[in-house]
């Protein structure tokens, strides 16, 4: 049988990827241009049994996700860029408290209320830093519609995996754009759902060793009675003040993710093996970066692109290997340059680092990009 | 020794000495509802125990319920993400007066509105406790807390009268003094199927209490005897006779579909059954 074919939107994708990972709970706000992906999951979820329910702002939608997470839920909320602000508590108490959620962020122009139908990528640091205290995150995104479908089962994936929120960074461009894509077929794309305890109850431990990545842990409600609090607490989920205990938990949340940096750091490479020239960009902007790469390649000049799909953690091991090869990197993305700085960081070779940007809302250009080529190639 | 049934509900161990105050009323909640659930004979398992931030939301720690303490002014949502995954889950959430009806506020309205089913303890000391002492929405206009110097300048809010027009199935006001009125009003919201409030008057003498020269734990158990009154005999009262009183009683005691039950005729419809 052939497969079937859709001309999606990439918030469309990103919505029937949940399906296709098994989301059975959205809660969410609406807000633009995030909305058309809480509209389909909310046609679609009753028809498997799944919950969706609109709640007051979202704090409240990140608060219920986590909830009906911590009962057993794969739940998942989306949003743009005010909402993800108001989102930023709930988010740190995801990843203190190690519940498994998925958080869309479809990113418009800012600051504040900004331009909501046009795009941007100028979320990058909050999705990194938006909230307080230490913790490591994990945000995916797509440059493409395959890629929001794809990618939008991933987060759930590293999801459960790695028992924590995990962020898929789409862009107003990407949200909006319909593309055709092949669906995969059930079955096609892995999925992984965590597992769950065996132990006997009174043994449990719902974050004992080795349970932060792929080990099991127990539902609310599953005949394993434990207590989840977002204050600094033990292996049996219970606060504390001990100091070696307070260690214990602010390492695993950090070692869960450098311990795995390998798994989780992922990067499309072009035409990277002679390039004298680099383009080191993501989402929307990879597109018309990769068309610039095409034209500047069409008239010999050795470029190539450096894609992130995963763009934290930061792919900071494979940039300072690729700076070190190259003779210029430029960094072409829709902000004011969120992330030439983390570049800069991961340069450990002196190569110059040139900012392509764009931020008046429109896409950046293939032309804009190439003039930028042309310019470093003198 | 024989060990009282409800025993076996607390978290023994580490966890305790609790940490509320002596005098402090949170305990005598605490038992009402470990009560409560021997009484109705619900299973521990069955039963998910959801908090915010404040003295009262320590308490899921001490209760061997499935527990979850959530941020302040939170518990809401994230007990009707628990509900609304898990049905079966008896959802009892523990807030107080600052986390319900200031930062929680909106969610308070919006919980009720859905008529989510949750049974909500909402412990009423009319004052942060935790953060030291400073005046929430319900400590009366011109009381004294840490950052009312000199007397409260806002007006308070009636939880009760909140969550009754927001869309409440029940709602009810005990005091800690009546411990026995106490149980059996939150024994009455674990069986309602909807949004059922139970605000319960809890004295906090080391905060409220000294900021307001209200004398001793003792002293203000006396004061709260002496300052509510029940509803049946409040409505032989006139207003003026009822000047200073705090009304206890059920005032609210209705019935609506629960947000669960609509959810699932939503998912029937859509599943064209």
């Amino acid at each position: 049988m052939s497969k079937q074919i859709k001309l999606w939107q990439g918030n469309e994708a990103c919505a029937e990827g949940a399906m296709y990972a098994g989301c059975d709970f959205f809660g969410g706000y609406p807000i633009t241009p995030s909305t058309e992906v809480a509209e389909i999951l909310a046609a679609m979820l009753p028809k498997v049994g799944g919950k969706f329910i609109q709640m007051e702002d979202e704090i409240a939608s990140m608060g219920t996700i986590l909830g009906a997470a911590a009962a057993g839920a794969k739940s998942m909320t989306s949003t743009s860029g005010p909402g993800f602000s108001l989102m930023m508590e709930l988010l740190g108490y995801g990843c203190m408290a190690e519940i498994p959620c998925v958080i869309v962020n479809v990113q418009r122009a800012g600051p504040s209320t900004g331009l909501p139908t046009k795009g941007a990528q100028a979320d990058v640091m909050q999705t990194r830093w938006g909230t307080h205290g230490d913790h490591p995150t994990i945000a995916l995104c797509p440059s493409s519609i395959e890629e929001s479908f794809k990618l939008t089962v991933k987060a759930f994936n590293l999801a459960e995996k790695f028992r924590m929120p995990v962020i898929l960074l789409l862009d107003e461009f990407i949200g909006h754009m319909r593309e055709k894509m092949e669906v995969p077929e059930p079955g096609e794309l892995e999925i992984y759902n965590h597992p769950r305890p065996k132990v006997d109850p009174k043994e449990y431990q719902h974050y004992a060793d080795g349970s932060s990545v792929g080990g099991p842990y127990a539902a609310m409600g599953s005949g394993y009675r434990f207590n989840i609090t977002g204050l600094t607490h033990d292996k049996k989920g219970f606060p504390t003040a001990r100091l070696d205990e307070i260690q214990w938990k602010m390492d695993r949340l950090r070692d869960k993710i450098d311990q795995h940096l390998a798994e989780l750091t992922e990067v499309e490479e072009e035409f990277l093996d002679d390039a004298e020239i680099v383009i080191f960009s993501y989402g929307a902007a990879a597109r018309s970066s990769q068309q610039a790469v095409r034209q500047a390649r069409a008239k010999g000049i050795k470029v190539g692109l450096l894609r992130p799909t995963t763009i934290w953690p930061f792919p900071d091991r494979i940039v300072t290997d690729v700076l070190k090869k190259c003779k210029t990197m430029l960094v072409a993305e829709i902000s004011q340059g969120q992330l030439v700085y983390e570049v800069e960081r991961c340069n450990k070779s002196n190569t110059p680092v040139v900012p392509v940007l764009r931020y008046d809302g429109e896409m950046i250009t293939p032309a804009q990009i190439l003039k930028a080529v042309e310019e470093a190639q003198k | 020794m024989k060990i009282h049934p409800a025993y076996e509900m607390l978290r023994p161990g580490k966890k305790f000495p609790n940490v509320w105050c002596p005098g402090c009323g949170h305990g005598i909640v605490q038992g009402a509802i470990i009560r409560a659930v021997e009484r109705l004979g619900i299973n521990r398992d069955e039963v998910a125990m959801v908090s915010g931030i404040g003295c009262s939301s320590r308490m899921p720690v001490y209760v061997d319920f499935n527990s979850l303490h959530t941020a302040h002014g939170r518990a809401l949502p994230f007990a009707t993400g628990v509900k609304l995954h898990n049905p079966k889950l008896h959802v009892i959430v523990i807030t107080g007066d600052g986390d319900a009806l200031a930062i929680g506020g909106n969610h308070f309205i919006h919980a009720a509105r859905r008529n989510m089913e949750l049974t909500v303890i909402l412990m009423n000391n009319n004052i942060y406790g935790m953060t030291g002492g400073q005046y929430s929405p319900t400590t009366p206009i011109g009381k004294r807390a840490s950052t009312a110097p000199y007397g409260c300048a806002e007006r308070d809010f009636d939880a009760c009268a909140l969550a009754i027009a927001a869309g409440a199935v029940f709602a009810a006001r005990g005091t800690v003094y009546n411990a026995v009125e106490l149980d059996k009003m939150i024994e009455k919201a674990l069986t309602k199927k909807g949004f059922a409030l139970v605000e319960a008057l809890s004295p906090c003498p080391t905060l409220y209490g000294r900021l307001n020269k209200e004398g001793s734990a003792v002293k203000m158990m006396q004061t709260q005897k002496a300052n509510t009154i029940n509803l049946k005999a409040a409505e032989k009262l006139t207003p003026q006779e009822l000047e200073g009183k705090i009304i206890t009683g059920i005032f609210h005691d209705g019935e609506a579909q629960p947000y669960t039950e609509v959810y699932q005729q939503i998912i029937a419809k859509a599943q064209g059954k």
